[in-house]
């Protein structure tokens, strides 16, 4: 099936390299002309849709932590199947991450200085630490999979004999910069809007990536169980669904109790640039995927799940863009708005992510088993769901 | 240990000359032209309120936030209290314009080899035991430079004489745990543009009181998982073991 001589054009495929193409002109006048020149970025403005994408890229990226401690620190081995494609959704999530971070930051030939010049008290010190360990525990989780495709087994037996203080260090680094994303934020009260500032703002930041990281796999399972290939049985797809909902409930009561705790739900009453944003945010992304996970009919149905999972993912982009964006602004003498060049740069990245994560999976075994043709003989979740039928 | 030094600039005494800025763009070589704001050729700048100055510069936090949100410690904060920056350290980040309480660092956008700029202090004029470039233009004394207990209690000493003339406070006496500009002014401070709502708390003890948890997040984390791991791992294996003796004894009765 994938023996074509040249590649068929599609929609995405040209939509993909359209992007692409784009973005890499962009990057060039970026590199050329500096950042005053390219980007909307100001003295009073210095952080903008950069920052954001990098949260929401590892927020996203967080599918690949949540599923390695389901599956080999829980146990809960049924969900194997999609740990590969998590890892992948993660390992692309990062990679493309650390380069949008090159590209905004001033001084790029520079970008090596935390290696060597330590300050421990900055949370940027620690995220970036974070995310280069995180990489790297990544490529060692990611390594068997491209060993496998070239018949190396004794390098994979050999990762496997120390991979489990990996995976426990992978899920504590995750949960620490994801985390400290939020504490990025800390230390701007007189800057960020009280919708969104909160002492607990690491903690926020960490129960939200929880269930935006399990939409994200979810999402990939629909997407990617098509053309008679399952990579995941509906009910278990359905537990993931319940998992999302308690994260969803549990970042509620936080973000909520919070809000009331600061006094800050006197700024929820009026209508105004903020709390249209903050509303959007809760309402769409939170309060309504939540309500609609506690109906059995929606868990178990594909375009239940694509509706709320897309929502979930929307309010998670809103919530980190909020942060970053639209709680910093000081409406209306204040405000930003991302330069072409800015939003060219995020797109063309983000087609480099999608068109990665569609090359490598089709050159490399990210789906055990194997697409097959018949439906249901091959399907190995029916053998350990049903072992009594084979007895 | 050296004394802290630091400036007391007295609104009420301002003319709005601009010879601060003047002096200091001469002992930094920035170029001339007279600046209204901050910017990475001006160091300093005389905002006007209402025909009344606010002479702005970086205020060499006693605990600067830009010194610990700096993720390769390109900010430090000398012994006399100067706040500096290594460009040539600096990756570029930001992260000391977005986190700075008094939004001071400015940015050279129009460079592609961008540096932060702000006042340096005049580091080198006070390490030959002269004063800062903008004190020593100031012809009125609205601007003085000295050591900073000293200056406190100097602007104490102005307040007492004269109550009706400066609103009760010294501002960056206490904010963010003391700065070394210090403030004298006619009106309420916020009326004036100031942030007095910051707090006496220095900005970098929000941070720290997440950053100190990491050590427990880690070994407390480490733990749980590995106990986890360990517990899920055993129960399989009585599940599986359990699992395959019934079937083996089932079919031991069957024959």
């Amino acid at each position: 099936m994938r023996s074509f001589a040249l590649p068929r054009i599609t929609v995405w495929r040209t939509i993909a390299t359209v992007l692409i193409t784009a973005g890499v002109i962009a990057a060039v006048l970026r590199f050329t002309l500096g950042l005053g020149a390219t980007t909307n970025l100001t003295d009073e403005f210095p952080w903008g849709l950069w920052i954001g994408f990098d949260f929401l890229g590892i927020g996203l990226a967080a599918a690949g932590f949540t599923i390695v401690a389901a599956v080999h620190l829980f146990h809960a081995e049924d969900y194997e199947p999609i740990v590969r494609p998590a890892l992948l959704t993660a390992f692309i999530g990062y990679s493309l991450v650390v380069l949008v971070l090159v590209i905004d930051l001033g001084r790029p030939d520079h970008f090596w200085h935390p290696l060597v010049m330590w300050n421990p008290h900055s949370v940027m010190f620690e995220i970036t630490w974070c995310v280069i360990l995180y990489t790297t525990v990544l490529s060692i989780e990611f390594a068997p999979i491209v060993l496998e495709k070239f018949n190396m087994h004794a390098p994979i037996k050999w990762i496997h004999t120390f991979s489990l203080p990996f995976m426990i260090v992978g899920v504590l680094l995750s949960t620490l910069h994801q985390s400290s994303f939020g504490s990025l934020y800390l230390i701007v009260p007189n800057r960020l809007h009280p919708l969104w500032y909160s002492p607990l703002l690491p903690i926020l930041f960490f129960t939200s990536c929880i269930a935006s990281g399990i939409s994200m796999v979810i999402l990939e399972t629909l997407i990617l169980s098509r053309n008679g290939r399952t990579l995941l049985p509906p009910a278990l797809r359905a537990n993931l669904a319940k998992i999302t909902a308690v994260a969803l409930a549990v970042y509620l009561v936080i973000r909520f109790q919070d809000l009331i705790g600061r006094g800050a739900y006197h700024s929820m009453a009026a209508l105004n640039y903020h709390t249209i944003a903050f509303y959007f945010e809760v309402v769409v992304g939170f309060v309504i995927p939540l309500a609609l996970l506690m109906f059995s009919g929606v868990r178990n149905s594909r375009r239940g799940l694509y509706c709320v999972c897309i929502m979930v993912l929307a309010g998670f982009a809103a919530n980190r863009m909020n942060t970053a964006i639209t709680g910093m602004e000081v409406y209306p003498t204040r405000t930003y708005f991302p330069s072409l060049i800015e939003i060219l740069i995020m797109l063309g990245i983000a087609a480099i992510g999608f068109s990665a994560f569609s090359l490598i999976a089709g050159y490399l075994p990210i789906f055990k088993p194997e697409p097959v043709e018949p439906q249901v003989a091959d399907e190995p979740w029916i053998q350990t769901l049903a072992p009594e039928t084979h007895a | 240990m050296a004394q802290k030094k630091a400036m007391l600039i007295d609104i009420t005494m301002c003319i709005g000359c601009n010879a601060c800025q003047d002096g200091c763009k001469v002992a930094n070589n920035l170029p001339e032209g007279a600046e209204k704001r901050l910017s990475p050729t001006a160091f300093t700048a005389l905002e006007e309120h209402d025909g009344t100055f606010v002479r702005r510069l970086c205020q060499h936090c006693q605990v600067p936030t830009c010194v610990s949100v700096c993720p390769v410690g390109a900010f430090t904060k000398t012994a006399d209290g100067p706040v500096l920056y290594d460009a040539e350290k600096c990756i570029g980040c930001r992260y000391c314009m977005q986190a700075c309480p008094f939004r001071v660092p400015r940015y050279e956008w129009k460079s592609t080899h961008p540096r932060v700029q702000k006042c340096i202090f005049c580091y080198t004029r006070l390490a030959q035991g002269k004063q800062t470039a903008c004190a020593e233009a100031c012809p009125t004394g609205a601007t003085k430079f000295g050591d900073r207990d000293e200056l406190i209690a100097e602007a104490t000493r102005r307040m007492t004489a004269e109550p009706g003339k400066y609103t009760p406070k010294i501002f960056g006496q206490e904010d963010v745990g003391g700065t070394s500009v210090l403030y004298l002014s006619p009106v309420p401070f916020e009326q004036l543009g100031f942030d007095v709502k910051l707090g006496k708390e220095p900005m970098p003890d929000l941070t720290m009181v997440a950053m100190e948890k990491i050590p427990n997040v880690v070994t407390v984390g480490g733990v749980m998982l590995g106990g986890i791991w360990w517990i899920t791992k055993r129960r399989d294996e009585v599940h599986k073991h359990e699992g395959s003796q019934k079937p083996t004894s089932k079919k031991q009765d069957h024959q």
